[in-house]
């Protein structure tokens, strides 16, 4: 088989996954999970086999893994769609593939595969738990099953959007995630709040999703192909897309497509200001957060701009004037990495807190891409995935346990907010252990974190290419990202516990330690693969493998920046100062927020995230429900439109009055009448002749006669 | 058989309406089934016609031609053929057909009758996609009006009153039945009328001469300048057709309806019967009128905006479930006449083309999803009896089936990528950027919120807390008759949506061919 077909059949497994299961093994929950985990292994395997044969290849930048077929005949062409294994590609497969088999396996112990079926649990509630031998312990998922078909369909249209070699088939990835999200959000529909998580989450990042849409068809348009290698990898093309003039907004045509493009992964990336559905995302399952958060959904977004990279700047040399679409890439990604930043430190559920801090990393790679460094944003990508979804089922892991302590002490509380835990280090040894490595990757903790090599590459390039503002602003959340993230640690983990339920958590099962276990082990050494090469005592040890090997994706090489102190040194400064800093500030916190007081008024603006949601709900939600109803229906169909046809149907009813009471009652039917009435009287005139009487009728037929008679002799004898 | 496999494919409804008019009519069950199977002739038929069209003789662009007298006096000619664009549309006629019927399974109420007005309506509709002689296709364009004021005013909706105006009320059905006929025929009128006129001035009703001369005909007419005249007749053309898509703002009989139609009524309404008018001014007003169609195609673009724009708005303010798939259709079909306005622009480019296999190809795929939305509606009235989305909420763990196929077909009707809408809604929008780049870029606001309508339908009845009104007992999951409905409509929805080439290979070929 060559390596072109396995492409094709990278994507396949979960697909039919999701059929199998759905149509016939739902009602047998080991049968399912055992074709769901399947599917994601061989599509592991088969991306593996596929990663490896890349790695291989020399110089595969220039030779890529590509084959097509034709999809849709239109007048003499046939458009095209295809798989396309580059660089950049095949590292996203990799973290897609190990991270999504992670998933699966650890949703079997999430979902409380091997326990009973709860007393009163129902679809589409979240297991209530049961009863046994007078304990009460963690129930079943009621819809175990059905859990497994839709992230299998997830995991499908993540991989079609790797392997896709066109944007046409990466959109079709990009919605049919869309629909999983929604699937997987509103997973407890009956839930109101997942419920409106879902519809949120879904709207709004269609808001960018018709904008991309734009984007693609301008693209196609104006290339007449939507074939990645056939624009990016064709300077004449590009520079064409740059020179030609859009008529919006003084862009390019590159320019104008690129923001379109870009819009759509301000929806799918969560970046301000579309950001507000990502929180509320942490109705799903924890699993589901980790599949969206990191190694999917979210990850697509970036991926698709970095995949779009030399159209997106177009125009651009390094070193040179940012574009207008590349600064307003390198705005709103710096500002949402700080944005989010802010709004994490206040907040108190742990899944929100890492709900946030993906809204902000996602931040770092968009406003790296918008100063040109592609590569670092690359880098961030790869490494995120890894540790952030070692964190979301780490704290997955954490809320498991403290609902297990929920269940025995029958507490009334909320096992997913921090200030109730404390002290879980001893009792959840390994999950401690890895949600440390994560938090300290994702802080940028030196030199082993695979976060540390990413983020400084981020800043480093900021720097080197003097964008200062970026680099101070990013500088700054990074500062805040080690901050909050020792805050949770510390909240979660050390110390004592606040809480019965804290003291009663314990580890969880196998199912769920074993991935985040090896996903710990990606949090740190991904990073070694891309060590610069002049890095103080290690640059140099290991080859900067990472940058070589993607940088083959363009046509011209990216260079990289030259080694400076300063981006370092800060770089080092803001993730140990702020790790120290959340540690003394958080280490003996109670149930009150240490930090509420001093912050008076601006604690409460970031607690409520400030206030976007009531902001959006006033200026576009309500507004939009009340033109709908009141203007759209009311109004224009029902008032104007119909009111019109109304009145022309009352004109015909009057003038059909007039004509029948003017008209029809007077002539015509007073004609009719007039000839039946004038009949009638004759008719009753003759009718004194009709007697019955045969004698009577022999006498008049007798006169008759004789006075006939009599006329004619008269006449004659005259 | 290829000389008169159209006549066959057009007359067996017919036929069998008649069949079943004399059948006992006590025996409810023998109706229903007698009328099913005759239903299912056409659509063998049809088959035979899609899987032989490639080898079936051609002329002039059309397949399986036959040509008889028939009101020689005028010549006017019983002219009957396809290309790529019919077929598809007998395709869908056919299939959706004994679809409504099997859905109309549970009707009690004359059951003879409403089944013979099935057939007959099928023979209206498949006569209007079929003829190639412009009397023909008037004639048949109206007898298709006819069953459907029935079905509409006699097996519809019970319950409602309409107020006109202050004083004057009328039971719903009535309502929509008569606004559905007086409105088209309104339309008709002006149509007839044209018709008439390029008939005594062109000497022939026949299309495929048509096509030739009138378009070229120059001088004057009537002490008019031909292209007054023909600019006059482009807009009775136009109008007639504009009703029945609905272009906005002549739409507002369509949600009445489609609404106070019994389900199968709705059904045929939204999956074939719009279909008739978008058909209209591919077949017709585009060939017929190019150069008017041109000049007035920014209009037509406008309308479908506002179309597609309003009709989501209007959906989403809706509280009938029903009504609020009815408005839906006017979203999506104002795709399929942005698609034409485009084409009509900028005819022979190659986003002209592009957009027309677009809108065509939209056609198709709304009459499949349109016809999935209404029935899976039904379904839900008849365990109910209610309409009104307030009082549904929580069904999914009642249905569990149910509710996948509706997320399903919702999502189709969304154009969710890797389902059917999607391909079209992409050639269209496609198509139509580079010829009206503000209007597509304005319409995108119609389908996002068209995300919002069909998010509303889904959370409104299968999410959120159960309401207790309902329960295992009076809310069953579908039936297997039911899932015999959907299944074909599902399978498509996935199939069109994976691999287009099938159906599309035909309607490129055809608009190659047409338009080209």
């Amino acid at each position: 088989m060559t390596t072109e077909t396995l492409i094709w059949l990278v994507p396949l497994p979960p697909l039919l996954a999701f059929f199998l299961i759905l149509l016939f093994t739902k009602q047998n929950n080991r049968l399912s999970h055992l074709v769901g985990v399947g599917a994601a292994f061989l599509s592991w395997l088969l991306g593996m086999l596929v990663f490896v044969a890349a790695v291989a290849t020399e110089h595969f930048g220039e030779h890529p893994f590509a084959s097509s077929v034709g999809w849709l005949p239109l007048g003499g062409d046939t458009f095209s769609i295809g798989v396309l294994i580059d660089p950049l590609s095949a590292i996203t497969l990799f973290f897609v593939a190990w991270t999504v088999l992670m998933i699966f396996i650890y949703s079997i112990g999430y979902h409380n595969f091997g326990q009973p079926k709860g007393d009163h649990d129902v679809p589409g509630l979240p297991p209530h738990g049961a009863k046994v031998d007078g304990h009460k312990v963690p129930s079943i998922e009621p819809l175990y099953a059905r859990f497994f078909a839709f992230i299998a369909l997830f995991a499908f249209g993540m991989f079609t959007l790797v392997v896709s070699d066109n944007l046409l088939t990466l959109f079709v990835g990009w919605e049919i995630m869309g629909l999983c999200s929604y699937l997987l959000i509103g997973f407890w529909y009956a839930k109101p709040s997942a419920r409106e998580a879902a519809k949120k989450a879904f709207m709004t990042t269609r808001v960018g999703d018709v904008f991309m849409l734009l984007g693609i068809v301008a693209l196609y348009s104006a290339t007449g192909t939507l074939n990645f290698r056939e624009i990016l990898y064709d300077n004449h093309m590009l520079m064409m897309l740059a020179s030609v003039d859009s008529g919006v907004l003084g862009l390019s045509a590159a320019g104008l497509i690129g923001l379109l493009l870009f819009i759509g992964t301000v929806g799918k990336s969560a970046q301000w200001p579309l950001h507000v559905w990502l929180p509320d995302a942490m109705e799903g399952p924890t699993p589901v957060s980790a599949m969206i958060h990191a190694a999917t959904m979210v990850s697509a977004g970036v991926y698709m701009i970095i995949r779009m990279f030399p159209l997106l700047s177009a125009g651009w040399h390094a070193g040179g004037d940012l574009t207008a679409t590349m600064t307003t890439m390198a705005f709103i990604g710096a500002f949402t990495a700080l944005f989010a930043a802010t709004i994490a430190v206040t907040q108190r559920d742990i899944k929100r807190v890492l709900a946030y801090s993906t809204i902000s990393q996602l931040g770092f790679m968009v406003a790296a891409l918008g100063i040109g460094a592609y590569i670092s944003a690359a880098f961030h990508l790869v490494t995120h995935a890894f540790f952030k979804a070692l964190l979301f089922l780490g704290s997955g892991s954490v809320i498991h346990g403290v609902e297990h302590g929920v269940l025995h002490t029958g507490e009334d509380i909320d096992p997913q907010d921090m200030f109730n835990m404390g002290g879980l280090k001893d009792k959840m040894p390994t999950t401690f252990w890895t949600f440390l490595i994560g938090g300290f990757a994702l802080s940028g903790f030196p030199l082993i974190t695979a976060g540390f090599w990413s983020k400084d590459e981020i800043l480093a390039d900021a720097f080197a290419n003097g964008h200062m503002a970026v680099f101070l602003t990013l500088a700054l959340a990074a500062l805040l990202t080690a901050f909050y993230t020792m805050r949770q640690i510390t909240l979660t983990f050390l110390g004592k516990p606040r809480s019965k339920s804290a003291e009663h958590a314990h580890e969880t099962p196998r199912t769920m330690t074993m991935p985040v276990t090896v996903l710990a082990v990606f949090a740190v050494a991904a990073g070694w693969v891309g060590i610069p090469e002049h890095f103080p005592l290690i640059g140099g040890l290991l080859p900067n493998w990472f940058h070589d090997f993607v940088g083959g994706t363009l046509f011209e090489h990216p260079e990289a920046v030259e080694f400076n102190m300063i981006p370092l040194l800060v770089s080092l400064g803001v993730a140990l100062g702020g790790l120290a800093l959340g540690y003394l500030v958080y280490r003996n916190a109670s149930a009150e927020d240490p930090l509420r007081k001093p912050l008076g008024k601006l604690y409460t603006i970031l607690e409520n995230k400030y206030y976007f949601d009531e902001i959006y709900d006033r200026i576009f939600v309500q507004p939009a429900k009340r033109f709908a109803e009141n203007f759209s229906y009311l109004f224009l169909d029902r008032d104007v439109i119909d009111g019109l046809l109304h009145a022309v149907a009352r004109a015909s009813f009057s003038l059909g009055a007039i004509f029948r009471n003017y008209f029809d009652l007077p002539v015509v039917n007073g004609s009719g009448d007039f000839t039946a009435a004038l009949t009638q009287r004759f008719g009753r005139i003759l009718r004194r002749v009709q007697t019955g009487s045969v004698q009577q009728y022999m006498l008049v037929a007798a006169l008759v006669t004789f006075g006939g008679l009599f006329y004619y002799l008269f006449r004659v004898l005259q | 058989m290829t000389d008169y496999l159209l006549s066959l494919i057009l007359f067996t409804p017919l036929l069998g309406g008649l069949v079943v008019m004399l059948l006992p009519g006590e025996n409810k069950p023998l109706v229903r089934r007698v009328a099913l199977g005759l239903s299912l002739i056409p659509f063998l038929l049809a088959l035979v016609a899609w899987f032989g069209f490639g080898n079936a003789p051609e002329a002039d662009g059309f397949r399986y031609q036959q040509q008889l007298t028939w009101y020689a006096a005028i010549n006017s000619s019983f002219h009957v053929g396809v290309d790529g664009l019919s077929l598809s549309m007998v395709l869908l006629t056919t299939l959706l057909t004994p679809l409504a019927i099997l859905a109309s399974f549970t009707i009690e109420d004359k059951v003879k009758p409403f089944m013979a007005l099935f057939l007959a309506l099928e023979t209206g509709m498949l006569g209007v996609f079929l003829s190639l002689d412009l009397l023909l296709f008037f004639v048949f364009w109206e007898i298709g009006l006819v069953p459907m004021y029935f079905l509409i005013d006699q097996w519809g909706s019970p319950k409602g009153e309409r107020e006109l105006w202050k004083g004057m009320k009328m039971p719903s059905r009535r309502y929509a039945a008569f606004k559905f006929m007086v409105y088209t025929m309104a339309g008709s009128l002006g149509l007839l009328l044209a018709i008439q006129m390029l008939g005594v001035v062109s000497g022939t009703f026949d299309l495929i001469v048509l096509f030739q001369s009138w378009p070229s005909l120059t001088g004057s007419l009537f002490g008019l300048d031909i292209a007054q005249v023909k600019s006059i007749a482009f807009w009775a053309f136009a109008i007639a057709f504009a009703i029945k898509v609905p272009i906005w703002p002549f739409h507002t009989w369509l949600p009445d309806a489609h609404t106070e139609a019994p389900t199968a009524g709705s059904m045929i309404l939204a999956g074939v019967l719009l279909k008739l008018g978008a058909y209209g001014f591919l077949r017709l007003v585009l060939p017929l009128y190019p150069e008017q169609a041109h000049q007035y195609a920014p209009v037509l673009a406008l309308l479908a905006t506002l179309a597609i724009i309003f009709g989501a708005f209007s959906a989403f303010a809706q509280k009938d479930f029903k009504r609020l798939v009815a408005y839906s259709s006017v979203n999506h079909m104002g795709f399929v006449v942005l698609g034409i306005a485009a084409a009509a622009y900028a005819a022979g480019t190659e986003s002209a083309t592009i957009a027309l296999n677009g809108a065509v190809l939209q056609m198709f795929n709304h009459g499949i999803s349109a016809a999935g939305m209404f029935f899976l509606v039904g379904v839900i009235y008849e365990r109910t009896h209610t309409r009104n989305l307030d009082e549904m909420g929580g069904f999914f763990p009642l249905v569990p089936v149910y509710g996948g196929l509706l997320i399903l077909t919702s999502m189709a009707s969304l154009g969710l990528p890797g389902l059917n809408g999607f391909v079209s809604e992409f050639l269209v929008v496609r198509g139509a950027w580079p010829i009206f780049t503000a209007y597509t870029a304005l319409s995108m606001l119609g389908l996002l919120f068209t995300g919002a309508y069909i998010l509303k339908g889904i959370s409104k009845t299968l999410h959120g807390p159960l309401n207790e009104a309902w329960n295992k007992k009076n809310l069953p999951d579908i039936n297997r008759r039911e899932l015999a409905v959907m299944a074909p409509l599902v399978v498509l929805m996935i199939w069109l949506g994976f691999w287009p080439a099938w159906l599309l290979n035909v309607i490129n070929q055809a608009v190659v061919a047409f338009f080209g």
